[in-house]
């Protein structure tokens, strides 16, 4: 909502949004800043300087590499959506509050909005796409239809991908696991008592050989 | 003509039966597309410029470096010079470009010039609105003077319930693409049927031209009926940037902003009852903001409207901010809280159990026997009797456990909807309508009522919803929805089916109105060896399709559907008088909702009513305004608190389902159990820490600014 032309007003500082806007959806109070002498820490990470403009890279997602070029300061999210079609993990809060754009990093379900996609270089990439290749539902997947789990369904892909995650380090869940392991994601349309069954049921499930 | 009626229950195969949503394997794989998956060739992406004050008149406005930015295909002005923005979030220009990056960027580079221009965004505060509030007039029913001077008791109390929004997960936009005379517009709407024309008159062209297309919708809740200036300006963007399709999702800080909020209400409000705790006089001073256009009154006094002496004033205060919009059961959790929050106060006043009071005041309400029922059902799955103490009366620990209880009612009859059914000769039926599923389960409805009256299993019936190339149906707005397309659905299946029985008729040696459709067969009724598979009696149709309309008119229904329901919510909290903080220790919401077609989906809209407008209305949600710069400090899902998975404790829902009910048709759920939470968990944290709480939501500072008046 702010930008550096407004007179008059209050005076404003950068805020939190507007830095994550900057780095991530570009914008912000960073975002012309960020194609200068600000994007060289962040290529650093990868090991070599890029950008500011589009630099290739080449993430592992699903188990296939995937070539893509773009600039430093689009995130795992944006990638995966706009520039590889894969539009299982939505884009909601914007900024790691929200879960719905889970997808599971070398064994961990992180949030692709927080993270920039040339850091995702040389990990394996887990998105919800993969999970039920060959049209078979994963059993995480299944006990969601099973329990009504979704209603609208926007959270519920990064739902599903924080419980897959989630079960893999805890095989054995009660109730009170699943709510705090799964804290990290939000559902709007309110159905978490049916999440609270599918993830625990799952787990039952993934244990009695459906693991995938 | 065929009868219609809805089956027998002992004669039903689907209806009833606890089917799970046709869309959900889709849903939790990923597939499903929503409006702001869609992409296609040529994409850009939009983005808006909002106004950062929150009053404000635009004096200049310069958009010359970003149109000049590489990527950048098209920028329009939304808000020229001398246009007065009214709050904070105003849409003034917007871009397309190549990347979502470049797009923001450009946006930067517009220079806009403001006056900026005094605001107020206080509506609590009532003295400080001045002209900025708009008194309703008086409205007296009885002698309410009298009532109060004779009351053997009487009680006043203060209340407030803010502004909430709607926060929508998949944000308010569009994909769409104007190339010549055709746009196409993928939406996020309520309103399949209706979107387009909505566009093409802010656009001016026909009606005719717009294509709407929406699979899935990340949650509209009320606040997504119409096409909005973000429609009208991707359209735009799409044409000069030479029909290339541009997505335009708002971001969550610009959504949480201006895509759609509650109003508040406050009151002042004075009871007069005898001893026994009948309620004889109301008195309210009430007042609420709807944003700047004012709005909002929320009817009060609430479910006990025929209480015989009222006397009430309102006033809708003006702020600088979006118009409300129809948030779940519009002004009823308002309504709600002002009138139950005060008898629970009556009760606690004196001493009685507000179980007995409401009870005792059930004559009062439109339905008495309905709610009576409700209450005892209610207390029993509570467990009530044992678990009620006095108010405040919870034991020496620092955490109290309390139980409070609300009632509520919603309409709910169906919209107007039209439906279309195709059976073609080899078997596979198309049931289309111009509606929309927003998650509560609307395919399903559809295909199971559908395959109930023709005889077939649900996976054999093929839904079509979602296009505005189909049969019109009514907005979902108002619970309207169920009763609507389950209506027309039957209707046009009945239709196409009777038409299937007179081909097949003379094959099977009986007239058509001797023909019954079950388990996949055509048969002959009382006969059932005298059959033809489905297969084999669509075969009979040659080359040709039926095609047969099924209509509802909300005017005659034919008891297919009907409104007007009665709900009753209990709440067990436990506060923590230390810290504040409220639990939900268990909720029980019992609901009376006609004929029920799926009750896993209807269990689930109760469930996610309870959470959505319950919990998160009484313990997490409220839109906070910066009073200095008149904007929103909350716009964020940090600071814009939803609740959580380990939030909800455990929620019971009963449906009434008796026979008395089924007879009355389908009747809406979305809205009635989203109601009476709210109340009912600000009456338990009531009960539990001894003094109220006036303003939802409960948050631990509130909790103990009350506990240490309380002390004081």
């Amino acid at each position: 909502m702010s930008h550096k032309q407004d007179s008059g007003g209050p005076p404003k500082g950068v805020s939190r949004r507007g830095f994550m806007r900057g780095v991530g959806l570009g914008g912000g109070a960073l975002g012309v800043v960020n194609q200068g002498a600000q994007a060289e820490p962040q290529a650093a990470a990868a090991g070599r300087t890029a950008g500011p403009g589009p630099a290739p890279i080449t993430l592992q997602i699903n188990g296939k590499p995937y070539n893509l070029t773009v600039e430093p300061r689009v995130t795992l999210l944006d990638a995966l959506r706009n520039h590889l079609n894969m539009t299982g993990a939505k884009q909601v809060c914007d900024r790691g509050n929200c879960g719905a754009c889970t997808v599971i990093m070398a064994g961990k379900a992180v949030y692709a909005c927080s993270i920039l996609a040339i850091d995702a270089q040389g990990k394996e990439i887990q998105t919800i796409e993969g999970l039920s290749e060959g049209g078979k539902l994963h059993p995480v997947s299944a006990a969601f239809v099973r329990h009504d789990a979704q209603q609208c369904g926007y959270c519920t892909p990064g739902f599903v991908m924080a419980a897959k995650a989630f079960i893999d380090k805890n095989p054995n869940p009660t109730i009170e696991q699943v709510e705090t392991g799964l804290g990290g994601n939000l559902c709007r349309c309110g159905t978490y008592v049916g999440v609270r069954q599918a993830v625990v049921e799952a787990a039952k499930a993934m244990k009695g050989g459906q693991r995938a | 003509m065929p009868e219609y009626s809805w089956p027998p229950v002992e004669k039903r195969k689907l209806i009833g039966k606890r089917i799970s949503r046709i869309d959900g394997p889709d849903k939790s794989s990923g597939r499903a597309k929503y409006g702001s998956d869609i992409s296609r060739p040529g994409l850009l992406h939009g983005a808006i410029l909002t106004c950062p004050h929150a009053h404000a008149r635009v004096t200049s406005i310069d958009t010359s470096a970003a149109e000049k930015t590489p990527g950048v295909t098209a920028v329009r002005v939304i808000s020229g010079p001398g246009t007065e923005c009214q709050w904070a979030g105003t849409e003034v220009a917007a871009v397309a470009a190549t990347s979502e990056q470049i797009a923001w960027d450009a946006l930067r580079k517009i220079k806009v010039q403001y006056e900026v221009l005094p605001h107020f965004v206080d509506d609590e505060d009532l003295p400080k609105a001045g002209a900025r509030a708009k008194p309703a007039g008086e409205q007296l029913t009885g002698d309410p003077e009298k009532a109060f001077r004779e009351a053997e008791v009487t009680f006043e109390g203060y209340y407030g319930i803010p502004v909430l929004t709607h926060a929508c997960h998949e944000p308010h936009g569009q994909v769409i693409m104007w190339k010549g005379d055709r746009i196409d517009f993928w939406c996020t709407t309520q309103n399949v049927s209706g979107i387009g024309g909505d566009l093409a008159t802010s656009l001016k062209v026909p009606a005719t031209n717009v294509h709407v297309h929406q699979d899935h919708m990340g949650g509209g809740f009320g606040s997504k009926f119409s096409a909005e200036r973000w429609g009208v300006v991707g359209a735009e963007l799409s044409k000069a940037s030479g029909g290339r399709p541009v997505k335009l999702f708002l971001d969550r800080a610009t959504e949480l902003t201006i895509a759609g909020c509650r109003p508040s209400a406050y009151a002042r409000i004075k009871l007069a009852a005898r001893k026994d705790g009948v309620i004889t006089g109301w008195e309210s001073q009430s007042w609420s903001t709807g944003g700047f256009t004012g709005g909002g009154a929320p009817p009060i006094p609430y479910v006990f409207t025929e209480i015989p002496n009222q006397k009430k004033n309102h006033t809708a205060v003006s702020v600088n901010a979006q118009a409300a919009r129809a948030w779940r059961a519009p002004n009823h959790q308002q309504a709600c809280y002002l009138t139950q929050c005060a008898m629970d106060d009556l009760a606690a006043k004196l001493n009685m159990d507000p179980l007995e009071l409401f009870m005792k005041n059930c004559d009062l309400t439109g339905r008495p026997d309905v709610y009576r029922a409700q209450f005892q059902k209610a207390a029993e799955l509570s467990d009530w009797k044992r678990l009620w103490h006095p108010r405040g009366d919870s034991g020496s620990g620092h955490v109290k456990r309390g139980l409070g209880l609300a009632c509520h009612t919603w309409g709910g009859a169906g919209h107007a909807s039209q439906c279309r059914t195709k059976i073609h000769p080899d078997g596979s039926v198309e049931i289309e309508l111009g509606s929309q599923d927003l998650g509560t389960g609307t395919r399903t409805v559809i295909a199971m009522v559908a395959a109930e009256s023709l005889g077939l299993p649900v996976n054999a019936v093929k839904v079509k919803i979602g296009e505005s190339d189909y049969p019109p149906s009514g907005a979902s707005g108002g619970s309207t929805t169920v009763g609507g397309v389950s209506s027309s659905t039957r209707k046009s299946t009945l239709n196409a089916l009777a038409k299937l029985f007179e081909v097949v008729a003379p094959a099977l040696g009986a007239t058509p109105d001797q023909l019954e459709a079950v388990d996949s067969r055509i048969r002959v009724k009382g006969n059932p060896a005298k059959a033809l598979t489905w297969q084999a009696a669509c075969r009979k149709l040659g080359a040709r399709t039926i095609m047969e309309m099924g209509e509802n008119n909300p005017r005659n229904p034919g008891g297919l559907n009907t409104g007007g329901v009665g709900g009753v919510q209990v709440a067990d909290v436990s506060v923590d008088t230390e810290t504040g903080l409220v639990k939900v220790n268990k909720i029980v919401a019992v609901q009376d909702c006609g004929l029920i077609i799926n009750p896993k989906t209807a269990e689930s809209q109760c469930l996610g009513a309870i959470i959505f407008a319950g919990i998160c209305g009484a313990l997490y949600e409220e839109r906070i305004m910066d009073q200095q710069t008149g904007r929103v400090v909350n716009s964020s899902y940090d600071f814009y608190k939803l609740a959580g998975i380990g939030d909800v404790g455990q929620i019971v829902v009963h449906l009434n389902m008796e026979p008395e009910h089924d007879k009355r048709g389908v009747v809406g759920l979305g809205e009635p159990p989203a109601i009476g939470g709210i109340t009912a968990i600000a009456n338990a944290v009531a009960n539990a820490i001894g003094v109220r709480v006036t303003n939802v939501p409960l948050t631990p500072d509130r909790v103990l600014a009350a506990l240490e008046r309380r002390n004081a």
